[in-house]
């Protein structure tokens, strides 16, 4: 990949994602709640990036406006360059399916559908048609070691399967961002740490990795590590090289 | 999202809970099984009458006599005094509109070609028969009126007792003996097929009425030159209830029927006796029409209820799909087909509960019914329009979720 794959500390001259006075209010009858407060934060391609705070931080919010599942009340969110508040519902799972792999803390699998059947379910909606999607996502599949496993159910695997089936799925349309909720939130100390490492293996390749947690050990894995708190981003602390696992 | 795929998911969706969705259909499958047995009764029901009408010709009205009365005792029909050849000439020459007439004598008898013997409808008519009945001669001639003033000794066959006693050999030419008088075999008539009422139209034997009435039929009466019935034919079906009224006052004075006494004769018009046995079967339609609409929305409801639990059920599989990139339109489709698709199979087995059900009535009411291309395509498309109609709400709904809302959904 580019240059920044190999350095993913350095950042680059144009960031990917880019919010300018990013703002979110949820009203609640008479009540409005800023859960993002004029948020300003510049996150380049190839960074590995753990959010933190305690619940209704805004972090959350965060990851589901970086997601495009959600669109800003004020404020600027660049993906790319393209500010998505000017989007329509249709460019905006447009943007979710090409640019955006996202994997959840449930794994969110379709029960009582092969692990195959689960990861070629983004290339069903994607605009190119060309692609073969059974040997696009079995290649997935083996890539994260589960070659074996095509045909299996979400209830013959476990945990940490599941969530290799899931990651597998937010890769198949070669996405440039991925966003991980709380992805060990549901798994065992090793099956985390063994997921953590599939991210980082990710993040060498040169994939963009933005990851929600509230436990210490694994926002240790990312390079860069936001915190959060009231809507407000308090903290913004990078790893020196040295520091890099 | 591509067809096939949307098609894929509604069938496995739909085989996930194989048993509630089966239950669901039950109101789609009583109504299509319905639609069918209402358009087979009803269809079959057309065709009967356009196969006896176009059998008996379509401006062609009946005159027979009607039962007598003695001292107010009413006799059985046609025990009143026959029609004669009077009568028919007087219709014939005095009522306008009238084209053609013909006499009708009819007895069974057997008739005997070598050691072949059968026994058929012998019917002497005269030589307009044809005419008057839109049935032609298919091998040889039909009678002249000569012949038929004359009481010539010659038959013309139906098809059916030509196959019985000729089997492949040509009948025109050969002699049969009708009750042992022997005839000579000059023609024989066009297949005309079963009526309605599975009567076989080609099991009868035509001789000229003279020779009838001199040797087939013993003559009793004091009429002279009876005959059994009249046909009559109007040149234009506009002027048919004139002709028939027309055609009462005549016979009322010739047979001297005084001002507010019945008629001891009919005149029936073909049209007529078959709508009327129509209406039985028309009304019956109406009620099955009446339960296919109820059944319909019904079992509509039934799919609209069932795809909002399903669309609930499936709020962070919703949410999910969204966050992989399905557009509204994706999700609206994949509904809109799972209802469809669960109304079709709702559809087909009424399809095959109906057709069953028709054979069944069909037995029952020896009534003729007739299953069509055309109902197929009825009962598909109406199950279908109720899949489009009742899985658009839950569709739209499934559709117009925050995908936010939908993945956090427990």
């Amino acid at each position: 990949m580019s240059a920044v794959a190999e350095h993913p500390t350095l950042p680059p001259a144009k960031p990917l994602i880019s919010c300018v006075d990013l703002t979110k209010t949820y009203v609640m009858g008479e009540q409005s709640l800023n859960a993002l407060d004029k948020v300003n934060l510049d996150i380049a391609q190839g960074e590995f990036v753990a959010i933190m705070g305690p619940s209704g931080s805004g972090k959350s919010t965060l990851l589901n406006l970086i997601g495009a599942l959600d669109t800003p009340t004020s404020g600027k969110l660049l993906i790319d360059g393209v500010n998505i508040a000017e989007m329509s519902a249709d460019e905006l799972a447009n943007l979710r399916n090409r640019e955006i792999g996202f994997v959840f803390q449930q794994f969110n699998l379709l029960r009582r559908t092969t692990a195959l059947e689960n990861v070629k379910l983004p290339l069903t909606y994607s605009a190119k048609q060309d692609i073969d999607a059974n040997s696009a996502s079995r290649a997935r599949l083996e890539e994260i070691g589960l070659g074996e496993r095509l045909g299996h159910t979400p209830s013959q695997l476990s945990g940490g399967q599941q969530q290799r089936v899931a990651i597998a799925r937010a890769l198949v349309t070669d996405p440039r961002i991925i966003l991980a909720d709380e992805p060990t939130g549901a798994l065992d100390t090793e099956t985390s740490y063994e997921i953590m490492d599939l991210f980082t293996a990710l993040n060498n390749k040169g994939l963009t990795i933005i990851l929600v947690t509230h436990e210490q050990e694994i926002a240790e894995y990312a390079h860069r590590k936001l915190s959060f708190r009231d809507g407000k981003l308090v903290k913004d602390t990078r790893k020196t090289e040295a520091h890099v696992r | 999202m591509t067809l096939l795929n949307c098609l894929r998911t509604a069938i496995i969706a739909i085989r996930l809970n194989a048993m509630r969705s089966i239950l669901t259909t039950l109101g789609i499958i009583i109504g299509v099984a319905s639609v069918i047995v209402m358009t087979a009764i009803g269809s079959g029901a057309r065709k009967e009458i356009e196969d006896q009408i176009s059998a008996l010709g379509t401006n062609m009205l009946t005159l027979s006599p009607g039962s007598s009365r003695f001292r107010g005792r009413r006799s059985e029909a046609g025990t009143a005094k026959p029609l004669s050849e009077a009568d028919m000439q007087a219709i014939q020459t005095q009522v306008p509109g009238v084209t053609l007439a013909s006499g009708e004598l009819r007895t069974t008898a057997p008739v005997v070609y070598g050691n072949q013997n059968w026994t058929t409808s012998v019917t002497g008519v005269h030589a307009e028969f044809p005419e008057v009945q839109d049935w032609d001669v298919a091998d040889g001639r039909f009678f002249t009126p000569s012949e038929v003033r004359s009481g010539i000794k010659f038959a013309v066959l139906g098809n059916s007792v030509v196959k019985r006693l000729f089997g492949a050999v040509s009948a025109v030419g050969e002699q049969v003996r009708i009750r042992g008088v022997p005839f000579e075999v000059i023609g024989v008539m066009e297949t005309r097929g079963q009526s309605g009422g599975w009567r076989d139209r080609d099991d009868i034997a035509f001789v000229p009425i003279s020779t009838a009435r001199s040797r087939l039929v013993s003559e009793s009466g004091t009429t002279p030159n009876p005959v059994g019935s009249i046909l009559v034919k109007v040149a234009d079906s506009e002027q048919l209830a004139e002709a028939e009224q027309q055609i009462s006052e005549l016979l009322r004075a010739r047979r001297r029927i005084g001002p507010g006494r019945e008629d001891d004769f009919s005149v029936r018009n073909i049209a007529e006796i078959v709508k009327a046995r129509r209406a039985a079967q028309q009304t019956l339609a109406w009620l099955l029409a009446a339960t296919a609409a109820i059944s319909l929305i019904v079992g509509g409801i039934g799919i609209m209820n069932i795809m909002l639990v399903s669309v609930t059920e499936r709020t962070r599989e919703i949410g999910l799909r969204m966050a992989v990139g399905a557009r509204r339109r994706d999700i609206l489709t994949q509904f809109l087909t799972e209802s469809v698709v669960l109304c079709l199979i709702g559809g087909a087995i009424g399809l095959g509960v109906g057709i069953a059900l028709t054979f069944v009535v069909a037995k029952l009411a020896d009534w003729s019914v007739l299953i069509s291309s055309e109902t197929i395509a009825i009962a598909i498309g109406a199950s279908a329009s109720v899949g489009l109609i009742f899985g658009f709400l839950p569709a739209r709904k499934a559709a117009r979720l925050n995908p936010i809302d939908a993945l956090r959904y427990e």
